[in-house]
Order: C-alpha cells, then sequence, then structure tokens
C-alpha cells in the first residue's frame, strides 16, 4: 500500500532535517525532524503555541528555517510550491465571486481560458459551492469559505495539500461538511499534512499523528497506535484532555 | 447682501438659459481636468503599487515625499511648468505654454501624487490580508500587483475622485499656465478669479454654484461608491 501511494506521488519522501526556525532568540521550532512516506493523512496535533502553523508554513516554503533543510522529493519547498495546495485557518478571500476567486489561482498558473472554465466547474461541483457560483466570496459562511479554500487548494491534482487548522473557527456541521472533503482530497492520492489542537478531529482523520509540543516533536507514529498508548507524558495528558504547558 | 441676492438670481438665470459662454467654460474645465486625471491614475496607479510591493533603499523617504506631494502648492507647480515650457525654458520649444496642454500637464502634476499616494496605502493595505494566499500560490510581481490593484477597484475608484475634486477646484497652476484667455484657456476657476477681480459677480456666482454642485456630486459618488462596494464585497 505505501509504495504503491510512493510510487504515483512526485513530492514523496518529504524530508526535514534538523529544523529550527528562530523568532528573536526563541525557538518557535527547535530540531525538528521527520520523513513522509506515503499518501495517509497525517495530522500534526498540539495544543495552541506548540509551532504548528509555523512547521506548516517551513513546509511550504512560506517561511525559511533557521536551521535545516526541508525537501519534497528531493526538491526544495519553493520549487515544488506549485504542486501543492495550502489552507489557512482564516481563509483569504479575494474581493471576488467564489467562481472567480477560483478561477485567479488557475490564470496565476497561466491556465488557458478554455481549460479553466471546466476546471472552476469542476471544482465548485467537487466543494458543493455551484449554487453559490456567483455570490461574492467574502460573504460566504465560516464553513463555505473554508470548502471554498479547499476547492482552491485542490485545483490541478496536487500532490499534496497542506491544511492549518482548517475548522478551528467552524460550527459542527460546517466542520463535518469541511472534514469530509478532506476524506475526498486525500481518496485522490494527495497526500493530507494537516495541523490541530483537535483531539476528536485528529482521531477521526488521521492515519498518522506527529505531536508537537514546544515547537519539539516528541511523537511520530500510525495514529492507531498513538491513540492506544502515547509515549510522551505529555502526549498522554493531552489525549487525556488535561492541559498542558 | 442686496448685491449678493442680485448677483445669485441673476447667476441662476445664466445657468438655466444653458449660457453658451458659460457652458463653453464649464466644457473645457471638464475637459483638462478628466484628462489630467487620467493621465494622474495611468501614472498613479501603476506607481503607488509599485511602491506598495517593492522593497528597496530609500523607499521609506520616497513613501513620505509622495505623501507630502498630496499637499502640494498649485502656484507652485504652475510656476515650475511655466518654467520649463516658456520660451527660454527646457520644452520651450514645443510651443505649449498657454494652451489647454500646459494646463492638463500642470494638473496632471498636481494629482499624480494623490493618486499614487492613495493606491499604495490601499494596496499595502490588501497586501497585509493577502500576501500568504499570493505567495501561497506562487503569484509573479506583475500578476500580484494586478490583483491587488482590481480587488482595491472601489477604494482606488474613491482615490481618483479625490484626484478630480482637487483637479477641478484648483485655479493657481491653470492661471499660470493657461493665462485666461477667453475661448482658448479660460475655466471656471480662472474665469471666477477674472469676474470677482471685475466687479462681475453673477458670472462669478454662476460659475461657483457649478462648481460646488460639482465637488459635492463627486463626494456623494465617492461616499455612495464607498459603502456599495463595502455592502457587495464585505
Amino acid at each position: 500500500m505505501a509504495a504503491d501511494t510512493t510510487d504515483t506521488n512526485g513530492l514523496l519522501p518529504m524530508v526535514v532535517d534538523a529544523v529550527s526556525y528562530r523568532a528573536g532568540d526563541q525557538a518557535l521550532i527547535d530540531h525538528v525532524s521527520f520523513r513522509l512516506e506515503d499518501s495517509r493523512r497525517t495530522v500534526i496535533l498540539g495544543p495552541n503555541g506548540a509551532g504548528k502553523s509555523v512547521l506548516l508554513r517551513l513546509c511550504h516554503g512560506l517561511l525559511a528555517p533557521s536551521a535545516g533543510a526541508i525537501t519534497w522529493g528531493g526538491s526544495t519547498p519553493a520549487a515544488t510550491m506549485k504542486r501543492r495546495g495550502l489552507v489557512f485557518q482564516r481563509p483569504v478571500m479575494l474581493r471576488r465571486s467564489v467562481a472567480a476567486n477560483i478561477e485567479h489561482v488557475l490564470k496565476t498558473q497561466g491556465i488557458g481560458r478554455d481549460r479553466r472554465r471546466g476546471l472552476v466547474s469542476a471544482a465548485l461541483d467537487q466543494a458543493g459551492l455551484k449554487s453559490l457560483a456567483h455570490r461574492q466570496a467574502r460573504t460566504l459562511s465560516g464553513g463555505e469559505q473554508q470548502r471554498l479554500a479547499i476547492a482552491r487548494a485542490w485545483l490541478l491534482e496536487p500532490a499534496v495539500v497542506l491544511l492549518d487548522e482548517p475548522t478551528a473557527n467552524l460550527d459542527p456541521g460546517a466542520t463535518r461538511a469541511v472534514e469530509e472533503l478532506i476524506i475526498r482530497l486525500g481518496a485522490t492520492g494527495a497526500k493530507i499534512l494537516m495541523t490541530t489542537h483537535d483531539i476528536a478531529q485528529a482521531r477521526r482523520l488521521a492515519e498518522e499523528v506527529m505531536f508537537l509540543h514546544h515547537g519539539r516533536l516528541l511523537e511520530h507514529r500510525p495514529a492507531v497506535e498513538f491513540f492506544a498508548g502515547p509515549r510522551d507524558p505529555d502526549a498522554a495528558d493531552f489525549i487525556a484532555g488535561q492541559l498542558i504547558n | 447682501m442686496n448685491d449678493f441676492s442680485n448677483a445669485l438670481s441673476t447667476a441662476f438665470a445664466l445657468v438655466t438659459s444653458l449660457d453658451r459662454d458659460l457652458f463653453e467654460i464649464v466644457g473645457l474645465s471638464l475637459e483638462i481636468s478628466l484628462t489630467a486625471v487620467l493621465v494622474a491614475t495611468i501614472i498613479g496607479l501603476p506607481a503607488g503599487a509599485a511602491l506598495a510591493l517593492s522593497r528597496f533603499p530609500g523607499r521609506r523617504p520616497l513613501i513620505i515625499v509622495l505623501n507630502a506631494l498630496m499637499g502640494l502648492p498649485p502656484v507652485v507647480v504652475g510656476l515650475v511648468i511655466y518654467l520649463l515650457l516658456s520660451r527660454s525654458g527646457p520644452l520651450g520649444s514645443y510651443g505649449l505654454l498657454f494652451t489647454p496642454t500646459a494646463m492638463v500637464i500642470a494638473q496632471s502634476v498636481l494629482v499624480t501624487p494623490i493618486i499614487a499616494a492613495l493606491a499604495r496605502q490601499t494596496v499595502a493595505d490588501l497586501h497585509e490580508e493577502y500576501d500568504e494566499h499570493l505567495r501561497a500560490i506562487g503569484s509573479g510581481p506583475l500578476q500580484r500587483m494586478a490583483t491587488l490593484l482590481w480587488d482595491g477597484r472601489f477604494r482606488l475608484l474613491t482615490a481618483i475622485l479625490a484626484g478630480f475634486g482637487r483637479a477641478i477646484a484648483e485655479v493657481g497652476a491653470v492661471l499660470i499656465v493657461g493665462g485666461n484667455i477667453l475661448h482658448s484657456t479660460r475655466v471656471m476657476t480662472t474665469t471666477i478669479a477674472l469676474e470677482t477681480s471685475k466687479g462681475n459677480l453673477a458670472i462669478a456666482l454662476g460659475l461657483g454654484l457649478i462648481l460646488v454642485t460639482l465637488a459635492v456630486s463627486v463626494n456623494a459618488a465617492a461616499m455612495l461608491l464607498g459603502e456599495t462596494a463595502h455592502r457587495r464585497y464585505g
């Protein structure tokens, strides 16, 4: 299974080698190393302020590490950016219609007008936004905006989609719709790498868990093993629902 | 007071009778100021956006200078353009002094900093919000500029209207480089100045009424535009 998905995904394995990220004299990411070999859904779990968002931005190349290196299938994050999609906790909605928000990404990537029309329509279908195509994106509800953000990231068959706390501000109904979309996206063969502080969400979505705390990677294991018994005491406290600091 | 009410009633009569001389003057004013604003927009929008998005040494002082230029005194602009365009000046051979073209040049110089400075602010604010998304999708510098200008279109239109308000109402620059020549370079503001000094209050007041109406309309349009955009686009 793992071998199959590795073969079709040109950005794997993804290697993070001794990466640190400092802001002033504080290490937001502290000497983190890991490898992602296959297209399983990987969830970076940890409390707020653990460094999850910073790690995801480092992975996409929006931030440059203070030390260490990150490669996707042997190339730099910047060189492979267009083969990944990224979804933010607060999606950036352009001051345009829903359809125009999707089309803008395609235009940026130099896709011709004829091809754009079909791709926009397919993306709207995928995200269940067809009836909202002409609405102004910024007047959508939070859940609809996040589905639009995922549809944008889904364009052009990305090898990897990174999602930063995609449901942090959503109610349960909208969260379910977004999670279903993430699962369908993963089923297309795209590697999912997402962050969450929500343990229940990690249980629902994760096939592999990375537990991050104070900028350090404390566990990296298949989800079943991790939830059955975390080795790290902070991780154990965290999934037992205790407040850790 | 009697002078004033007499002048006012004559002014109304002039405006409502669609006096030909009067409307020639109004027409020329609009033509010059609209052309100047068009030129200032073509230069000011990309310049402002570029200044918002690029990073180079001396950028901050440049922004300060640009913002200060929004308050450029029209008479000084008029004087400088006069010197450039006068027979002995570096551009004297074109023979532009005391033509509508000279007036367009002067007003363009006045309005370009206003549009550029407001465009810079608009694009910079929007960029702060859009930056990560645009970087994440691999947007190049020109694409980025186009996206931000388009998404800031309503606030930019307000900036352009502000520029028009400045151009149509200023007197110093057009008086110096235009010369206030009848049927050639006479616009509303220069006519008001001239006719007032001649004691012809009716025509001055008539033009004043038109000018105020224009200024109020432009401001109202800018406000409505802003509110509509906010309602529609959030």
